[in-house]
């Protein structure tokens, strides 16, 4: 009896520290990525890296001040595109979204987070590039709005519906038709948490590469027109990477940690806006 | 406070009008927002069509043979997918072995025995692996993940199974184990958030019970907790597995991008995503293309009745906590 409890008690903490260990593999991994992007890439970063554009390839020094540009131009259009698209859909599926409607409309939702990248890259390819003759920043600004719609309206809606119902009452009782209750009352109480979703919308497209692949394509150049190829860090790393030079290799690097920095950047700020909203709750 | 004229109510229609939601300005709110969702079925719609009509051509000429004859030659016209669909299936199933024992044991971890304050911050650190850009997993796997996989994974794993055919011939690096190795660890952060959802909706009565009942805290987990919320769970998983099949740029980084089928890990192997990135680009004939969005098409149809199947058994856990949806 005595042996059988203790085997019971060794079992229990056994797993216990078993998933204590898997826990701590798992952030150790997340410290080992972030860590040697820092070790492998902090060393390149300087001024030219982040003033001067890529030089041919087997010459050394040059930056990726394209790509930074590119990147920004890129995901801001995109951001242009897909956060009212997102932001009306949640607010939608939050005020009118209890009939059936609103559970196609859902249902797509989730169908379509997890909908692979690159499908929506050959996608965009097909409806914009092909039809234009060309490859262009556009088609993958478009390409990265897609994949941000659904997930944001998703994280609208449910940052709505934590509204209290009184304020909604409040509003109506006062005499404010429906559309201004939902504007200026519901959605504003919930700016906080729409913000932080519209934030954690864009650092997620910020380091997709798949559907940029065939739509922005790249360019070793500087460009600004979205009517044009365009390049951004995410291919500048995947090329980088790809290839043979070591001098590639330090950029692709270097490249990296700015990109894991905006993305940290923007993931960070939008936890920030959550403690801000709970903040103003109590 | 000022007073309000008592004058004879002349028109009270507007308010009952504006309760009700049925005057001129509601409605054209309500149709704005409307004609935004349409948008999303609308899209689908869009890109299913969109893929199949690009893809008819190939289905129309190999028929079901796509999918498990294993030539593909561009210059002959000649497609047949099933080394990428092999491999997409194999790296990914492989992934899940390592990926969900270790997002499991975090979910327990951080529901069940971790001390108060820890919880947020390693929920948050775990959570932050899904915001590292896949090509950023890529880079890391071809210049770290490899390496160490070359010196300290493969020798001493060969040494105890190097007789089965899993582990046979020569390790180059680019590889299903690689490929695998890098979808696990990207996985594990969505597997972890949605079982550790479904842990926290499981109702402490649960626990209680089996405390009561004399259970140690493990057996209270792993016989009260865990299967209470084995659908949700499992519909974790497979939501895990829907975003290790489409995952692309850190798998073509470094599965080796062979079209071939073989039982070991340690060679190269393909899959379809990989197969769209790597050669869409270079698709010189139209049935090339096409061959490609069949690809695509069956990438995409796929993915989409696994993370259907995925909602489905979540939602019947979790309705109403929207649960998944914040991390994903």
């Amino acid at each position: 009896m005595n042996a059988r409890r203790w085997r019971r008690r060794l079992t229990s903490g056994g797993m216990t520290g078993l998933v204590a260990l898997l826990s701590f593999l798992a952030v150790l991994a997340l410290v080992l990525i972030l860590g040697d992007l820092v070790v492998r890439g902090a060393s390149s970063l300087d001024w030219s890296f982040f003033t001067k554009n890529p030089v041919p390839a087997g010459e050394s020094g040059g930056g990726v001040a394209n790509a930074i540009v590119g990147t920004a131009i890129i995901v801001g259009l995109a951001g242009l595109i897909g956060l009212p698209i997102g932001i009306g859909t949640g607010l939608y599926l939050a005020e009118y979204g209890s009939g059936r409607l609103g559970w196609v409309v859902r249902f797509v939702a989730d169908v379509l987070n997890g909908t692979p990248s690159i499908v929506v890259g050959i996608f965009a390819w097909t409806w914009l590039v092909k039809p234009m003759g060309h490859f262009s920043a556009l088609a993958g600004s478009v390409a990265l709005a897609v994949l941000m719609v659904p997930m944001l309206a998703r994280t609208t809606e449910e940052i709505v519906r934590l509204v209290p119902h009184s304020l909604r009452e409040a509003a109506l009782a006062l005499g404010y038709p429906r559309w201004r209750t939902s504007l200026r009352v519901i959605a504003r109480t919930a700016l906080a948490g729409i913000v932080t979703g519209c934030l954690v919308g864009v650092a997620r497209v910020a380091g997709e590469t798949a559907p940029l692949l065939f739509t922005a394509l790249g360019n070793l150049n500087f460009s600004t027109s979205v009517l044009h190829p365009m390049q951004t860090l995410s291919l500048q790393i995947y090329v980088y990477a790809t290839g043979p030079f070591d001098e590639w290799h330090r950029l692709a690097w270097a490249a990296a940690l700015v990109l894991m920095g905006l993305v940290l950047l923007l993931s960070l700020a939008a936890r920030w806006a959550i403690r801000q909203r709970h903040g103003a709750a109590r | 406070m000022t007073t309000v004229p008592m004058e004879p109510v002349a028109a009270p229609e507007p308010r009952w009008r504006a309760l009700r939601g049925s005057n001129l300005a509601d409605r054209l709110y309500r149709g704005a927002l409307t004609a935004l969702a349409l948008l999303l079925p609308l899209l689908l719609l869009a890109l299913v069509s969109e893929l199949a009509v690009s893809a008819w051509p190939a289905i129309r000429r190999f028929g079901l043979s796509f999918v498990w004859t294993s030539v593909w030659d561009p210059v002959a016209g000649i497609f047949g997918a099933a080394p990428m669909i092999f491999g997409t299936l194999a790296s990914s199933l492989l992934a899940l072995v390592i990926a969900v024992p270790l997002a499991l044991g975090v979910a327990i971890y951080l529901t069940e025995f971790a001390p108060k304050w820890l919880r947020q911050p390693v929920a948050f650190l775990v959570e932050l692996l899904a915001a590292i850009p896949s090509v950023v997993y890529g880079l890391w796997g071809i210049f770290v993940l490899i390496p160490f996989l070359r010196t300290v994974v493969v020798p001493p794993l060969r040494a105890a199974l190097g007789w089965t055919p899993f582990l046979s011939g020569v390790f180059y690096g680019n590889s299903l184990l690689a490929g695998s190795v890098i979808l696990a660890i990207m996985i594990v952060p969505y597997i972890a958030a949605v079982s550790r959802e479904v842990l926290l909706a499981v109702p402490v009565s649960q626990r209680e019970a089996a405390l009561g009942m004399g259970a140690t805290r493990w057996e209270a987990v792993w016989t009260a907790v865990v299967p209470y919320g084995r659908a949700g769970l499992i519909g974790a998983v497979i939501l895990g597995l829907g975003r290790a099949l489409g995952e692309t740029m850190a798998v073509t980084m470094l599965i080796g991008n062979r079209h071939d089928i073989g039982l070991s890990v340690l060679q190269p192997a393909y899959t379809m995503a990989a197969a769209i990135a790597n050669e869409f680009s270079e698709a010189t004939t139209d049935l090339y293309l096409s061959a490609l969005f069949e690809v695509g098409l069956i990438l995409f149809v796929v993915t989409v009745v696994v993370n259907a199947m995925a909602r489905l058994l979540i939602w019947r856990v979790a309705r109403g906590t929207a649960v998944g949806s914040r991390a994903l």
